[in-house]
Parts: C-alpha cells; sequence; structure tokens
C-alpha cells in the first residue's frame, strides 16, 4: 500500500466580494478552483515531486496533504486514513504526527521570540512528550552545535534557519515530510548544502519527501517521480530520466525548452508563449489549450484524462503525436 | 550526515549576562544618547520612588487628625507660621495639612490608580485585539465595532459614565473604599480600545506567518497559538502604548478627582488636592493649588516624552 494517496483532490477557494459590495455592484459570487479533480500516490521511502508555474495549486495540494487545509472534494488518505473524515482521534493523532512539513521561507517560519531549542522540540512539547536531550541531538544531526538550542532564530544565517527547521520536522519521527519550496530563499550555494542534508536524512531515517518546488533542476536531482502540475491540474507525472529526455505533455515540453541549460549556452530559446490563464474562469476542455502548438477542435471541448503511456501518465489528447 | 556545512567553526563564546546584554544593546545606547529621554526617565523615577516610599519621606501623616494643628493653617511655604512658630517646606493647607505631605501621598494614589487602570485596560484590549485579529468572523466584528463606538465617545465621559453607573449599585457604606476601584475599571474600561486595534492590527499580519502554520500544523490550538505564539510578537507597540497610556490615566484619573467623582477626600489623590486647592486660588493661598499641579504636570510630561521616546527607538524605521 502506498504511504499516501491522493484521490480526485479538489480545492475551490470563495473570492467573491464582501456581502455588502456584490448587492450593491450586483455581482456574481466568484470562485477560484486551485486544485482540480488531482490524484497520485506517494510509495514509502520515495520523493515525490511536484512542479508547476505560481498558481499552480502546488503549495495548496501540500496544505491539504497535512491538513492546514480542508479539501473541497476527494481526499487525502495516509496508509489508507482519511484525515478529514477519521472518527477516532487516537488514529489522527498518530497520522497526525507522522506527518510534518518545511516551509519556503526560513525567515518567516521559526517564530522569532522563541529560543531554537524550544522551536525544535515544539512538536513533541505540544503532545507532551519527552523532550530531554532532543534539541541537542536533533541540532547535531542537521549539522548545527547543541549550544547553538539557546540562541534566537535572528541570530542564524538563511541555510542554517532552514536547517532549524529540518530539524523541527525531523523531533517527532515522522514518516513523511512535505517540503513547500525549501531552497526557494536560499542563495544557491545555500541550496545544494540543505539538499544534500535532505537527501542524506531520507536515506538514514526512511523518509518519504513531497517535494513542491517550481525548480526543474533541483527537482530533477531529488526527484524518484515529478508530477507537473498546470492550473491546479496533474498534467504529466513521470520518472526523472523519462520526463527530462521524453516530456510527452506540449506544456512540459515548453517548461523545458525554457529553463536553462549548461551544454547549450548560446542556443536560441522559444519563449514560451502565452500566460497562464485566470483559474477563475478557465478554459473549456484541456485547460493549455490556448497556448498549445498543437491543440484542435477536440482540446477546446473534452478536458482529457490522465492515460498511462508506458509507466508514464499523460493528461493530453495528442499524445502520440507528441 | 552532511560534510558540509554552512556554518563556520567558531570557537564557543560564553554568553553573556541579561545585564551586560542590556547594556551594550542598541536600546540603551539609544536611551544614552537622548539628553530628553535620560531627563525624563530621572523625572519619572524620582516621583515613583517618592511616592513609593512616601510614609519614610513625608515629614508629617497628612491623614492622622492627631497630628495635625488647625493653627498650622494656611502657612505660606518657607515661612514661619505667626501662631506656632513651625515652618512647613511647602506651606500648609486650610486644615493645617502639609502639602508637601499631602503631595506625597497623593500621587501614590494617582500613579496606583494610572499603573492598574492601564493595566486593565492593557489585558482586557491585548486579549480582546488577540481573539479579534485571530479568530475574525463575527467575533472580530463584534469587537471591533464596540470598539468603533465606544471611540466616538471622549473617554473622559465614558469613564464618567461607568463611575456614575457602579456608584448607584454601590453601598452607600462602601463607597469610598470602592471609590479607588471603581475609578481604575473605569479608565480602564474607556482605554481598551488603543491597545485592542494596535493588536488586532499587529496579530492579522502575525498569524499569517508560516510560523503560526507551523504550530498549527503541529497540533497547537487556537488560545496556545494566540498566547503562547502571537502574543510576544505584538507587545513591543503595547509597550509603547501602555506608556503613553499611563500620562493619560494619570490626568484622566485628575480629571475625574478634580470634577468630584474620583478619589474621595479620606484618600486624595493629586486631582483632589487640586481641586482643593483652587478654592483658595483668588484668596492668595496659591501654593495650595500650585504645588500639586506642577507635581501633575511633571509626572505626566516626562511620562510622556518617554513614551515618545520610546516609541522612536523601538521603531526600526525611524532610527
Amino acid at each position: 500500500m502506498s504511504l499516501v494517496s491522493v484521490r480526485n483532490l479538489t480545492r475551490v477557494f470563495d473570492v467573491s466580494k464582501p456581502w455588502l459590495n456584490r448587492v450593491l455592484e450586483r455581482l456574481p459570487k466568484r470562485y477560484l478552483t486551485a486544485v482540480s479533480d488531482v490524484s497520485f500516490q506517494i510509495e514509502e521511502n520515495k520523493v515525490y515531486a511536484l512542479v508547476g508555474e505560481s498558481g499552480s495549486g502546488k503549495s495548496t495540494i501540500g496544505k491539504m496533504l497535512v491538513g492546514l487545509l480542508p479539501p473541497s472534494e476527494g481526499g487525502v488518505e495516509i496508509r489508507g486514513v482519511n484525515l478529514a473524515s477519521e472518527q477516532d482521534a487516537k488514529t489522527i493523532d498518530d497520522i497526525r504526527s507522522d506527518i510534518q512539513m518545511i516551509f519556503q521561507d526560513p525567515y518567516a517560519s521559526l517564530n522569532p521570540r522563541w529560543r531554537v531549542g524550544d522551536i525544535i522540540v515544539e512538536p513533541v512539547a505540544a503532545r507532551g512528550g519527552d523532550t530531554t536531550g532532543l534539541a541537542s541531538k536533533l541540532l547535531e544531526q542537521v549539522g548545527l552545535a547543541a549550544e547553538d538550542a539557546q540562541k534566537f532564530p535572528h541570530e542564524f544565517s538563511g541555510g542554517q534557519r532552514q536547517r532549524i527547521a529540518v530539524a523541527r520536522a525531523l523531533a517527532s519521527n515522522p514518516k513523511l515530510i512535505v517540503c513547500d519550496e525549501p531552497t526557494s530563499a536560499l542563495d544557491v550555494s545555500v541550496q545544494a548544502q540543505v539538499l544534500n542534508l535532505m537527501s542524506d536524512l531520507k536515506d538514514d531515517l526512511g523518509l518519504t519527501y513531497l517535494f513542491i518546488s517550481h525548480d526543474l533542476t533541483v527537482v530533477r536531482h531529488m526527484a524518484d517521480t515529478i508530477g507537473v502540475l498546470y492550473l491546479g491540474r496533474l498534467v504529466e507525472e513521470a520518472a526523472p530520466e523519462d520526463l527530462f529526455t521524453t516530456p510527452r505533455h506540449p506544456y512540459t515540453q515548453m517548461l523545458l525548452d525554457a529553463a536553462p541549460r549548461m551544454d547549450e549556452i548560446g542556443r536560441e530559446v522559444e519563449p514560451p508563449t502565452g500566460e497562464i490563464p485566470d483559474p477563475i474562469n478557465p478554459p473549456s476542455g484541456c485547460a493549455f489549450h490556448p497556448r498549445c502548438p498543437l491543440a484542435t477542435d477536440i482540446c477546446r471541448e473534452r478536458r482529457p484524462e490522465l492515460r498511462y503511456v508506458g509507466i508514464t501518465r499523460v493528461a493530453c489528447h495528442h499524445t502520440d503525436a507528441a | 550526515m552532511t560534510d558540509v556545512t554552512d556554518r563556520t567553526p567558531a570557537a564557543p563564546k560564553p554568553r553573556r549576562s541579561r545585564i551586560q546584554e542590556f547594556l551594550s544593546s542598541d536600546f540603551f545606547y539609544a536611551f544614552r544618547r537622548s539628553p530628553v529621554a535620560i531627563a525624563s526617565f530621572t523625572v519619572v523615577s524620582l516621583l515613583v520612588l517618592s511616592a513609593v516610599f512616601a510614609p519614610l519621606i513625608a515629614p508629617h501623616d497628612p491623614f492622622n487628625p492627631a497630628s495635625l494643628n488647625l493653627m498650622n493653617g494656611f502657612t505660606a511655604p518657607g515661612t514661619p507660621n505667626a501662631f506656632t512658630g513651625d515652618q512647613f517646606f511647602l506651606g500648609t493647607d486650610d486644615q493645617g495639612r502639609d502639602v508637601f505631605s499631602t503631595i506625597l501621598y497623593g500621587m501614590r494614589i494617582s500613579l496606583f490608580v494610572g499603573f492598574a487602570a492601564v493595566l486593565f485596560a492593557m489585558v482586557l484590549g491585548v486579549l480582546l485585539g488577540l481573539l479579534a485579529g485571530y479568530v475574525g468572523g463575527w467575533v472580530e466584528t463584534l469587537i471591533m465595532r464596540v470598539a468603533d463606538i465606544q471611540l466616538t465617545f471622549p473617554s473622559i465621559l465614558v469613564a464618567m459614565l461607568i463611575f456614575g453607573i457602579a456608584k448607584g449599585f454601590t453601598p452607600v457604606e462602601y463607597r469610598d473604599q470602592m471609590a479607588i476601584w471603581v475609578l481604575i475599571i473605569a479608565i480602564g474600561l474607556s482605554d481598551w480600545v488603543q491597545f485592542a486595534r494596535v493588536v488586532r492590527g499587529a496579530t492579522l499580519v502575525e498569524k499569517n506567518k508560516e510560523y503560526v502554520q507551523a504550530a498549527r500544523l503541529i497540533g497547537r490550538t487556537g488560545p496556545a497559538i494566540m498566547l503562547r505564539h502571537i502574543l510576544p510578537n505584538v507587545l513591543s507597540p503595547v509597550l509603547v502604548i501602555a506608556t503613553i497610556s499611563l500620562a493619560l490615566a494619570i490626568i484622566a484619573e485628575a480629571t475625574l478627582s478634580f470634577l468630584g467623582v474620583g478619589a474621595p477626600p479620606t484618600q486624595p489623590s493629586l486631582g483632589t488636592l487640586i481641586r482643593i486647592g483652587q478654592g483658595f486660588l483668588f484668596s492668595g493661598e496659591w501654593w495650595i493649588l500650585l504645588f500639586p499641579a506642577a507635581t501633575l504636570l511633571a509626572l505626566a510630561l516626562s511620562v510622556n516624552l518617554l513614551g515618545d521616546w520610546l516609541r522612536d527607538a523601538l521603531n526600526p524605521r525611524l532610527r
């Protein structure tokens, strides 16, 4: 059984103006579909990466996975337990302590008024667990010194702060860690260090990651499976080597073409055409059709299902052509 | 484990004590560089200390009728009394009470009411502001609309209203004892809005930061997040408002007492003393009014200046 199984996950936000304005200006209610009918599975001890432009719903999926946001439709099952519908408090608590999250901005994710030691052990302290010696053990595990527990977050650099965030995520011995763009706020030189740390910890502790990023090079380095999101829909899911050598979906091809490459410095780059559409009024049929070079009538009318091409899953009517 | 680390292997430096840390802080540096801050801090501490140690400093006990001599009434400052030959540093009032002593004791009442009222307003305002900012929805609407409505009334009017209502409910024999506490609640209730507004605004900013999400993820509940995570991060503006409110509360207390609805004559505050003194102003006994009024002015002004400086010192954008 997969550790995580996401089924038909959908999240709709109400972005209407306040009631009074709606009445006075005669505006209808407006809904934004951030995530639309996304299904995937994450196997134990693997890294599943979600990539996409900003606004593609990557972070929303991450938040629903850890339970910070309730799904509008569909659900997330962690080891067969659906957190949104499970009634037994003990089961919920057990599953909850198996999930942790590393946030994007290490300057905002650590409480500036707390000592690092208190921040790190909070996941255990909140459940009334024993925290003696835990902070120093975790700090050393992420490559910091035990006496750093006495300091405040502002005494650390961005990379060190992200290590502290990793230490906090490890405190409750989780199985799954959702990493929401964990390196995008860091310098490139520090990114590699944090990524190496995370991948070592994964091997040592048998962790599973959901890795959310917009950086294809980072993802290529880390992931076992990559899911490409476009406007809240999963358009392609493949192993990194397949995705980078034979991208199937025209959107993935466009993304890869636009990414800078070391081996082809000076090549002519076809800039991506068009912009990501308004998620309040998504295009009919395939959401990518206004920007797609292969679009035909069927793309405007019917939304393509994800289907298997080998072990890759692609949502495109023209996969064979691509 | 990683072999690459981004920390420099420095020798572990000994942690400095809190006092050393304070003395070398930006805050203390800004304090040393500001003559206004030093002067107002000196005046405030002198006044507060002399109020606290009034029984040790005051030459007379103005509340002990046995120590009063009616013959000493209306002694001018610095000159011996015509009948008894007693000298009084700041003169005496109509009943022969030493003005200097009554000021010291009056300041105790004024400061106690001021501090207690601000503390009450602060606790109430901070809690309501946190709740409004964090919970949102109708709770926020309710709290903030009540605050808006209250702001449309002058706070002294609100305090008089509360004082009047409370007085109606207190039995006559307890009125004088309860007056101080009623005064504290009345001033406190008229002053919580400022705290609530500032804290709500700061909470709205803080609650969207990722550390709050991290705490929710860990399984912390609303009250724990509000009090342990958000509260420490919204406190520095509260400190500034508390200082400025203290000056306002002292003045509000004096105003209420001057109008005769505040501290009773058995426990005269600076405001009560001014009210008593103004009756003698035009008959030539100016000292009965002037010295309590000057003390009130010095107290309120220096607390206010200290608050202003604190606001600048704690605001990184004004440095």
